[in-house]
This record gives C-alpha cells, structure tokens and sequence, in this order.
C-alpha cells in the first residue's frame, strides 16, 4: 500500500515533467481553439477591434460559392487518391512480401521518393507535368497520347495531383510491410494444410488481422489530405477555374490576402468538426470490421 | 530432378512452380513500378545540370549533352534569389526545432511514463486527441497571438512551440520508456539518485535508437513545411527554403528557371537524403511506430 504522502510526491514530480507539454497545450491548442471559435462569431481585420456579429459569418459562408467549392475540390480529392494510395501501398507490401528477389532495394528505392515532400515535390512535379517538356508527356508520347495540358487545364489539375499522390505510396507500403510481416506463419501455413488458396487466405487471414494498420492509415490519410495546402500554393493557386481551389487555402487566402480573420475563424471551426466527424465515422464503422488482437472487436 | 528436390525437402514440383508464377509476376510488377517511381528523381537530377536552351527542348535528355555545374553556383551567386541566406534560415529553425522537440517530449514523455497521479490518464487522453487536431484549425490564433507580440517576420513562431513537447513524439517516446524494465529505476532511486538525475542519466541514454528516430522526424517536418512560414514570414531575407524555392516561380526570370528550381529541390533533399543514408533503420521504425510519413 502506498501512502499518501508518497502519492502526492509522485503527483508533484508528474506535474513538474509534464508541464511543458501542459503549458504549451493550454497556449498553442486550447487558446488558439476557443479563440477561433470567439474569432468566429466576430469581424474582425486585426487593425479594428473585433466586431461580433453572431452566426454572420456562417450565414455568410452558406452562400458563399467558393466556400463550397473549396468543400468539393477537398472531398473529391479525399476520396480518389486516398483510398487509391491505401490499396496501391498494400498492393505493392503483398508484393515485396512474397520475397521476390532484390526486395531490399526496391523496398528503399520505392520509400525513397516518399521522403522528398513539400515544396521540393511540388516544383518537380509542376516540371514533369509540364505541357512542352515535361517528362510525363513524354512517356505519354510513347503510348500514343497527344499532349495534356496538366495544370492548365481544369478537366485535368485535379488529376495530376492525385498522380502526384501515388508518388508517396512507399511510406504506407512499408508500414503493411511491417504489419504483414507481423502475421503468424503458422495461421497461414494451417490454412494452406486445409487446402485454401492464396486469395481467400489473404482475405480471411491476412486482411483480418492488419485491419489495425488499414484503419490507422484511413484516418491519418484522410486527416491529411483535409488539409492540402503546399500543392496549390506552390503550383496551381487553386486554379485553373477553381479547380484545386482547396479548404486549407481557401481559409489562407481568406485570413491573410483578405484579412477577414473572424470569416475564416469560422471556416477553421468548421474544418475542425469534418476531421472529428470524419474520424468518429470510420471509428465507428470500424468496430464492425476491424479485428483487434485477443477476441472480439470492443 | 524430382530426386534433387526430394533431397533437399523442397516441397513438390507443381506446388513450387505455381508459387514461383505468382512470384515472378510479383517481381515484374514491382521492377516496372520502381523504375516510375525513379524515373521522375532523374528527371528532377538531369534538369538540374541542363543549360535553359537544352531544358526546354523537346524529347526531353535523360542525359544532359553538357553537365551545366554553374547552375548550383548560379543559386549562391544570384544575389536576387538569397538562396543561401535562406537554407541557413532553414537549417536553424529545423536545428532548434530537433533540439526543443527532443529535450521537451522526453521531459514530458517521461513524466507520463514513470509518475501517476488523479488526472494523468486523463491528461494522457487529452495529449492523443490532441493529434487530430489540425494546424489550420489553430493557425489564426497563434498567428495573431505572435503577431501581437511582436514577432511577425521572425523565425521564432516557428521554433517557439516546439519546447513545448510535440504530442506524436510524446506518445513515441512514452511507450518506449514504459516498456523500460523496472529495475533500472529501482537501481537509480537506491543509489539517490534524484528523479532529475534517474531521467538525465539514466534513461536518457538508454534511449539513443528511440531519441534519434524523434530527432531524425521532427528535422524533416520542419525542414518542409510551407503553411507556417507563409503565414508569418515577409522579407525574402527572412524566408525558409520552402517559400523562397515556391518563389522563384513568381520571380523577375523571364522564362521560369526550372533547372534553377531542380538543383534548389536536389539541395533541399540533400539534408534528408544524408539522415537517410545514416540512419535508414530510424526511418523505417520512425514511420511504422508513428504510421507517418
């Protein structure tokens, strides 16, 4: 039995060790979050005072066209490359698993290009995409394909970023590599023994127990492509004709090239609520597929 | 041949050549994938040295006709572009951003991991949900916070908030100190060893492999990020490399110096590519333990 007085000592010691991390929650998450919040209800341009003016802006933003442009842009990203990118790393993990020669290297030639992110990404691809000399008209060429005009073209800028988003498959496909290797060889030599073939092992066994890992990367995707930014600042400008006119850089260019900090207050609120509501949804849904080690789903 | 593999338990013919099929297809898919995946870092690698007149023509080399090295001198010398000024900007914000990450989320990752007290699950909850919250939903108030005090166009708001502990990292670090043994604390507290000491010299360095993964992301995720310098950096003297590579689009060239962007970008992965070449192991745990890219 531990007295109380060594108790508070350890709650004392724990205060003193987490108190960076306390102070730095309460100033740069709490703070910010509730302030946006109040932002939200307020006009506000940081030379005048802020103004309240209740639900204002979100009337404001109901009707705003571009605010539900910058939505669908966002979604229609989200739920091509996202789930795309998610097959395609499996896809490539159950390859390289079933130790086919050389996996060293094209483990670390394929997660190589997944470290090169941001602008330096950006500006590459804004090259290769390029119209005239660009590399992947090129290769296009060779198909019999007539020149695109990737990002000038609003039918296609959209679709050179999610191409562009395949380029970082290599991260997600090293984290099922880790997961795959993680599944008992016994349960899939037993599996064989009784005769199933590789497919439905996969798809009774193997699928089954990475569930943790595919939904941990559903989550962590879809949390960060809500946020694309560094794409349209750095090539598209969220053109041509809105047609990459993201949520992250709508609220930019609304907070600092129109300086309406408390109308873009409120569009952070909002982002704040999808990322909730998006990651309870697949929590949710979760609970009916994914397999958690050591029995029933809780 | 069947003797062959009866004796060495090879599993029987029909089997194995209908899992090497499977293979083989594997094995070229991959090999066609990885050359896509490359073809592109050539690309990025080959402009670099390309003088304007040969990046511009069409079928692109793959091999320049003229290794055009002034290119990378062009990017220190350009007194327009302040690109060196601007890697240093960079490299010290990711530097101080590594040193304040590491020192405050294992201060922090150690709290949570030796101590209880009535709140600490609580407030270890708190530190999770904290992960999903996005730095658009906090940016204005922070930006407005910093601006009030004085430190817009600074580099400070970038390197500021990361003695503040970082909750990923927390969260890292905490399950490896948790899954330290027993014993090794118990040795330090008989020897009177103080709680300062039993963290600074004890699990401290037992935990190189861990702290070096912390360092080696924390690097990377400053070295690329473009949302948070935007919003609070003005002059061109003062940006990080990510902004003043994206500006250089936008710049006086009369035809866009795309083999100026390309040596940029080689060098603004250099730094990564070295960590890399180092340190793989840490990056291939850091990403399956935190699930990030």
């Amino acid at each position: 039995m531990r007295a109380t007085r060594e108790g508070r000592r350890e709650g004392r010691w724990f205060y003193f060790f987490i108190s960076p991390w306390l102070i730095g929650f309460i100033v740069f998450a709490l703070f910010p979050v509730l302030a946006s919040l109040y932002y939200s209800f307020t006009e506000y341009d940081i030379i005048h005072a802020p103004e309240f003016i209740g639900l204002g802006n979100y009337r404001e933003l109901f009707q705003d066209e571009l605010f539900w442009t910058s939505i669908k842009v966002t979604l229609k990203y989200t739920f091509i490359s996202v789930p795309l990118t998610l097959a395609l790393s499996l896809f490539f993990a159950i390859l390289i698993n079933m130790k086919v020669p050389l996996r060293g290297f094209i483990r670390t030639a394929m997660y190589f290009p997944s470290m090169i992110s941001g602008v330096s990404m950006a500006l590459l691809w804004f090259w290769v995409f390029n119209p005239q000399a660009g590399l992947f008209n090129y290769v296009l060429s060779w198909f019999g394909v007539d020149t695109i005009n990737w990002f000038l073209d609003e039918k296609y800028a959209m679709w050179a970023l999610i191409i562009m988003s395949f380029w970082g498959v290599g991260g997600g496909m090293l984290i099922f590599l880790a997961g795959l290797q993680g599944v008992p060889e016994s349960l899939l030599e037993a599996a064989k023994l009784d005769g199933s073939g590789r497919v439905r092992t996969f798809f009774r066994i193997t699928l089954p127990l990475i569930s943790p890992v595919f939904l941990f990367q559903l989550i962590i995707g879809m949390i960060d492509s809500f946020q694309v930014f560094t794409q349209a600042y750095t090539i598209t400008q969220g053109g041509p004709n809105y047609s990459t006119w993201f949520y992250v850089y709508n609220i930019y260019i609304n907070a600092f090239k129109n300086f309406r900090y408390g109308y873009a207050s409120a569009m952070s609120w909002i982002l704040l609520i999808g990322v909730l509501a998006i990651t309870f949804l697949i929590m949710k849904m979760s609970n009916r597929y994914v397999h958690y080690e050591g029995g029933s789903s809780r | 041949m069947s003797d062959l593999s009866l004796a060495t338990g090879e599993p029987p013919k029909r089997r194995r050549r209908k899992a090497d099929m499977a293979q083989i297809i594997g094995f070229l898919i991959l090999l066609a994938v990885t050359a896509a995946m490359i073809m592109p870092l050539w690309f990025m690698l080959s402009t670099s040295l390309k003088s304007t007149k040969e990046m511009l023509a069409y079928p692109p080399s793959f091999i320049p006709n003229r290794f055009e090295w002034g290119n990378f001198k062009e990017l220190f010398a350009n007194s327009e572009l302040k690109f060196g000024q601007q890697y240093w900007n960079s490299l010290i914000v990711a530097g101080l951003t590594v040193v304040g990450t590491v020192l405050s989320s294992s201060f922090v990752a150690f709290g949570f991991a030796r101590y209880r007290a009535r709140l600490s699950p609580f407030l270890f909850m708190l530190l999770l949900s904290t992960l999903m919250l996005p730095y658009p939903a906090i940016m204005i108030p922070q930006f407005l916070l910093f601006t009030k005090l004085g430190l817009h166009d600074s580099l400070l708001p970038l390197i500021l908030p990361n003695f503040f502990a970082s909750a990923y990292m927390v969260f890292l670090l905490k399950q490896f100190f948790s899954s330290l043994p027993n014993e090794v604390y118990d040795a330090g507290r008989i020897d009177g060893c103080r709680e300062l000491r039993l963290f600074w010299n004890l699990t401290l360095p037992l935990s190189g492999p861990v702290l070096a993964t912390v360092a080696i992301f924390s690097f990377i995720w400053s070295w690329n990020d473009l949302l948070a310098p935007v919003l609070y950096l003005d002059s061109q003297e003062n940006f990080t490399l990510p902004i003043g590579m994206a500006a250089m689009l936008s710049s006086k060239f009369r035809i866009a110096p795309w083999n100026l962007m390309m040596a940029a970008s080689l060098l603004s992965v250099l730094p990564i590519v070295a960590l890399f070449a180092v340190a793989q192991r840490r990056f291939v745990q850091g990403i399956v333990l935190t699930g990030i890219k």
